[in-house]
């Protein structure tokens, strides 16, 4: 089971049109709404006039502000991650107090009997503001005299910290050469092709909210329910049905799950909200810029002495996560290699902007981008092969597991727990032919093509604990339940569980049912992040399923008067090893221990087959790998075409080398549209300016190259089953990689790539700036 | 607050008879009156291919259209492309033993874009099957299952399969 390439359990039903997602849940009596939105990146609200849009013939209600807060216990989202870093407190209303504070913040709800009549009403709503300065660059924010986000705030700046170890000053300070790098790096939305959505319904009979969202965190929304609308956790429910793609986004509480909540209970009825992609684009969390000063000090070798620097992050308007990304941008720079001294300050910014929060590689991906570009110039400027230089500089597999000096953002230290580095780089560039290249390279160059290759290596912290929780059941159908408080975003979660659950319990997928997000099933959970569940959830699942295990045959070896250790689970049945005909179901074994009045259990046994578990584990199962890309790049257009990508990939175990594949290939092309196309653009008042798919570019089957993708499987020795997250690594090496490949491309002019998206007109401008 | 119309349409096969607002786009009428729920709406602004029908045997998006629209025509979903309850369409199966799809969001519109494509183009390479789905975006897949079970339906269909 594990490690097999099986059907999915999730594709016969979505590939029917069968999938149940929230827009598809429908109700009886059911009524719609729509949000009335900030149009500014910051105003003053000076009165909303409602009476037009209420009048409106199927409008049943229109809630601003001071109609919700006679029902909230507490108005502001409180779900920022902790950290001593803070400056300011800045958590999201449910809808505007009395300043909007950027373009898409929800200020009033309109419920109607559909959703064109909702949003007839909502276009009906009148909002008197009065702007005030807003700002949309994060440098900017910082900048002395700089507008206020927030009319009440001192300045813009939400956090500081340092990170680092070791004295930096003296590395730099005895350094053969000290090279320096300026990055601009700008990531984008998450845009899942399904938006965000809610469906609240209040069963006045059972006193009980029930929420069906599309969020990656149930057992999170729930207890903001609870805190928020101040209900007991047990008449709340928040169930996540089928997710049409999370990517990051999805794991933040938002204002209109609670504001669609208060509507159903307000007005007795079940309310449907869905996310519109317009919406979309000004109201859902995007991960966005970073602007970085970074230099590296290193010997006459090319051996890292110390890196140090400073990174401004821009946070957008509100926390809706906290500082975790640039931690993890930070903590990404030196991770992989040997760096004896690093020191990095960051300042965290609010903008007028929509908040930020993790987007596919929550910050990763930029520390990636800072650490190999600074490499690739250690090996421009001494003139040494780019993949020496990290040779060089990899922490070797002899040294693992390896204490890094690192902190993680609860305070352990960062632990590398296995890998080798050096053997995946090596079958990496093997695979793209990287020493055959420069005679490509220049055989192109005579016909007037301009290739390049690129590489970078990654390393990311996967299974982001304390833990996930899991119950395994064999109830007295016979048929073996599986409950998580991990979240199906797509990738194969379940699929996943039954494999790692049916390899204890019979090894039939088709006698599994996995129930994911229902705060019902199981009382604790954390949910879809950090490329999590394979490691968490999986851990769970299959200390609890070997527990059933041993139950299912102490039981069994009762009721076939054998001893256990002559059994084994085959299907739905135990039997006795090499006597097929003596065999006793499943279903009969759940019912020995399921109880029968005035009559005992069968000895020494405790009621019921089920195990529930939350294993606990603290330190990150590394991932790493190496990407290298060619590409074309036309020096007349600025056109980068990807013509080759190799990604090698170390996530451990592999329980279905299948769905890993698809997540890197899938991670990849999001880190192309990172690395050539993705822009979320905003005016100088924080105006957003790209608000469609025309606007803004997402990756199509025709930019993408094929991926080629080769493992390496180095267990993690922090789990059971030795797996490591995969969800999240396949965008984390490419802007690196390709932006290497850009500049490699474009070598005869020498022309430099610092910032991310690397756009047509940027390449040609760089070209004519380097001609003159 | 709108006007309504009397409309007959054939979906699936199956003849149905409304009255609509004349507005209801052709996606909305689907998933709504319907219950179809199976065509999905995942931009609203014809670009990200996920709401694609057939209509008459042509690949549309349903977004796009009004369903006073479809007065008259024969419209295809998702829901009706597997012969049976048990059987899927060669299409189908290609999708599941590509690993073709993730979340299955865009699934619909993927399948029947490429439905017609296949029927119109029986032995593709792989450079036309990417551009036949440039129309449908995917954030899941990279896109590389979906052209490998494309080519591989190809192949199941010319088989008779």
């Amino acid at each position: 089971m594990i490690g097999s390439r099986v059907e999915r359990l999730e594709d016969r039903d979505l590939l029917r049109g069968k999938g149940r997602f929230v827009d598809d849940v429908v109700l009886p009596n059911m009524l719609h709404a729509a949000f009335v939105r900030s149009p500014h990146g910051h105003a003053a609200i000076r009165g909303i006039a409602k009476a037009q849009a209420a009048a409106l013939p199927g409008v049943h209600a229109v809630l601003a502000r001071e109609d919700l807060l006679p029902h909230l216990r507490n108005e502001r989202l409180v779900v920022g991650l902790p950290s001593k870093s803070y400056k300011q407190d800045l958590n999201r209303p449910v809808l505007a107090i009395d300043e909007v504070v950027h373009v898409g913040e929800p200020v009033a709800i309109v419920v109607a009997d559909d959703r064109y009549v909702a949003e007839d009403g909502a276009a009906l709503v009148e909002i008197e503001y009065d702007p005030l300065p807003a700002v949309a660059d994060c440098c900017a924010a910082l900048a002395p005299g700089a507008p206020v986000v927030h009319r009440g705030a001192p300045h813009n700046l939400l956090a500081e910290f340092r990170m680092g170890y070791g004295d930096a000053d003296a590395a730099f300070a005895k350094a053969a050469h000290v090279f320096s790098e300026s990055l601009w790096q700008h990531r984008g939305g998450s845009h899942s092709i399904e938006c965000r959505g809610a469906v609240a319904a209040y069963d006045a009979i059972e006193d009980r909210l029930t929420l069906w969202s599309s969020t990656q965190m149930p057992h999170q929304a729930m207890r903001q329910l609870c805190d928020m609308l101040g209900r007991d956790e047990n008449r709340v429910r928040v169930v996540t049905p089928d997710i049409g793609g999370g990517f990051g986004p999805k794991l933040v509480f938002y204002p209109e799950d609670v504001a669609t909540a208060l509507a159903a209970i307000i007005l007795g009825r079940p309310v449907k909200w869905i996310e519109d992609r317009r919406e979309h684009f000004v109201a859902t969390t995007q991960e966005r810029d970073q602007y970085w000063d970074v230099e590296i000090a290193v010997d006459r070798d090319a051996r890292i002495l110390g890196i140090r620097g400073t990174i401004v992050h821009d946070h957008g308007a509100y926390t809706a996560r906290g500082v975790n990304l640039p931690h993890n941008s930070a903590e990404t720079v030196p991770l992989q290699y040997d760096v004896p001294a690093y020191a990095m300050n960051v300042r965290v910014a609010l903008t007028n902007k929509v908040p930020v929060t993790p987007v596919r590689g929550a910050g990763h991906p930029q520390g990636t981008f800072a650490i190999e570009r600074l490499l690739d110039q250690v090996a421009r400027e001494m003139k040494l092969d780019r993949a020496e230089v990290r040779r060089r500089n990899l922490i070797p597999p002899e040294k693992m597991p390896y204490e890094t000096r690192l902190k993680a953002r609860g305070g352990r230290p960062v632990l590398l727990d296995s890998g080798d580095y050096p053997r995946c780089q090596a079958e990496a560039l093997t695979r793209a032919g990287w020493s055959d290249f420069p005679a490509r390279q220049q055989t192109a160059r005579k016909s007037g093509r301009y290739l390049g290759i690129g590489m970078a290596n990654y390393c990311k912290g996967t299974g982001r604990g304390p833990f996930e929780s899991a119950t395994v059941r064999i109830g007295p159908s016979g048929r073996v339940h599986v409950y998580t408080g991990a979240a199906a975003m797509g990738q194969g979660t379940k699929t996943m569980l039954a494999q790692v659950v049916a390899e204890q319990l019979g090894a039939d997928l088709a006698n599994v049912t996995v129930t994911t997000g229902d705060t019902a099933a199981i009382a604790l959970g954390l949910g879809g992040s950090n490329s999590r569940q394979t490691v968490m959830a999986g851990s769970s699942a299959h200390v609890a399923a070997v527990k059933v295990r041993e139950k299912t045959l102490a039981i069994a070896a009762q009721l076939l008067e054998a001893a256990a250790q002559d059994l084994e689970i085959v299907g739905d049945h135990v039997r006795v090893k090499g006597v097929p005909d003596m065999k006793v179901g499943l279903a009969m074994v759940a019912r020995a221990v399921a109880g029968t009045a005035g009559f005992s259990l069968p000895q020494g046994m405790a009621p019921g087959l089920e195990a529930t578990e939350h294993v606990v584990i603290d330190d990150m199962a590394h991932a790493n790998g190496t990407a290298v890309a060619e590409v074309e790049v036309d020096v007349e257009t600025g056109r980068v075409d990807v013509l080759r990508f190799v990604a090698v990939h170390d996530c451990g175990r592999m329980v279905h080398p299948t769905l890993v594949d698809g997540q890197i290939a899938g991670g990849t092309a999001h880190g192309i549209g990172n690395a050539l196309y993705e822009w979320m653009g905003y005016d100088a008042d924080a105006q957003p300016v790209t608000t469609t798919f025309a606007d803004y570019l997402l990756v199509t089957a025709t930019e993408m190259p094929r991926v080629e993708i080769a493992h390496q499987e180095s267990p993690s020795p922090l789990n059971p089953l030795g797996v490591k997250g995969v969800g999240e690594c396949g965008v984390v090496p490419v802007t690196a990689a390709v932006a290497s490949a850009v500049e490699d491309a474009l070598s005869p002019f020498g022309v430099r790539i610092a910032q991310t998206p690397i756009f047509p007109a940027q390449i040609v401008k760089l070209i004519e700036e380097a001609r003159r | 607050m709108s006007e309504t119309r009397n409309i007959a349409v054939t979906v699936n096969g199956k003849r149905y008879e409304r009255s609509v607002d004349v507005r209801l786009t052709l996606a909305d009428f689907l998933r709504g009156p319907l219950g179809l729920t199976g065509t999905h709406l995942g931009c609203e602004h014809g670009v990200c291919g996920a709401c694609t029908i057939l209509v008459d045997g042509q690949s549309a998006r349903s977004c796009l259209m009004l369903a006073v629209q479809a007065n008259g025509h024969e419209i295809a979903t998702v829901e009706g492309l597997a012969p049976s309850a048990e059987r899927l369409h060669p299409l189908q199966e290609a999708f599941r033993d590509n690993h073709g799809l993730q979340c299955g969001f865009c699934t619909p519109g993927m399948l029947m874009t490429l439905v017609e494509f296949l029927r119109d183009h029986p032995n593709p390479t792989e450079g036309e099957v990417r551009v036949a789905i440039s129309g449908n975006l995917c954030r899941c897949t990279g896109y590389q299952g979906i052209v490998a079970a494309a080519l591989d339906a190809a192949g199941r269909m010319r088989k008779g399969g």
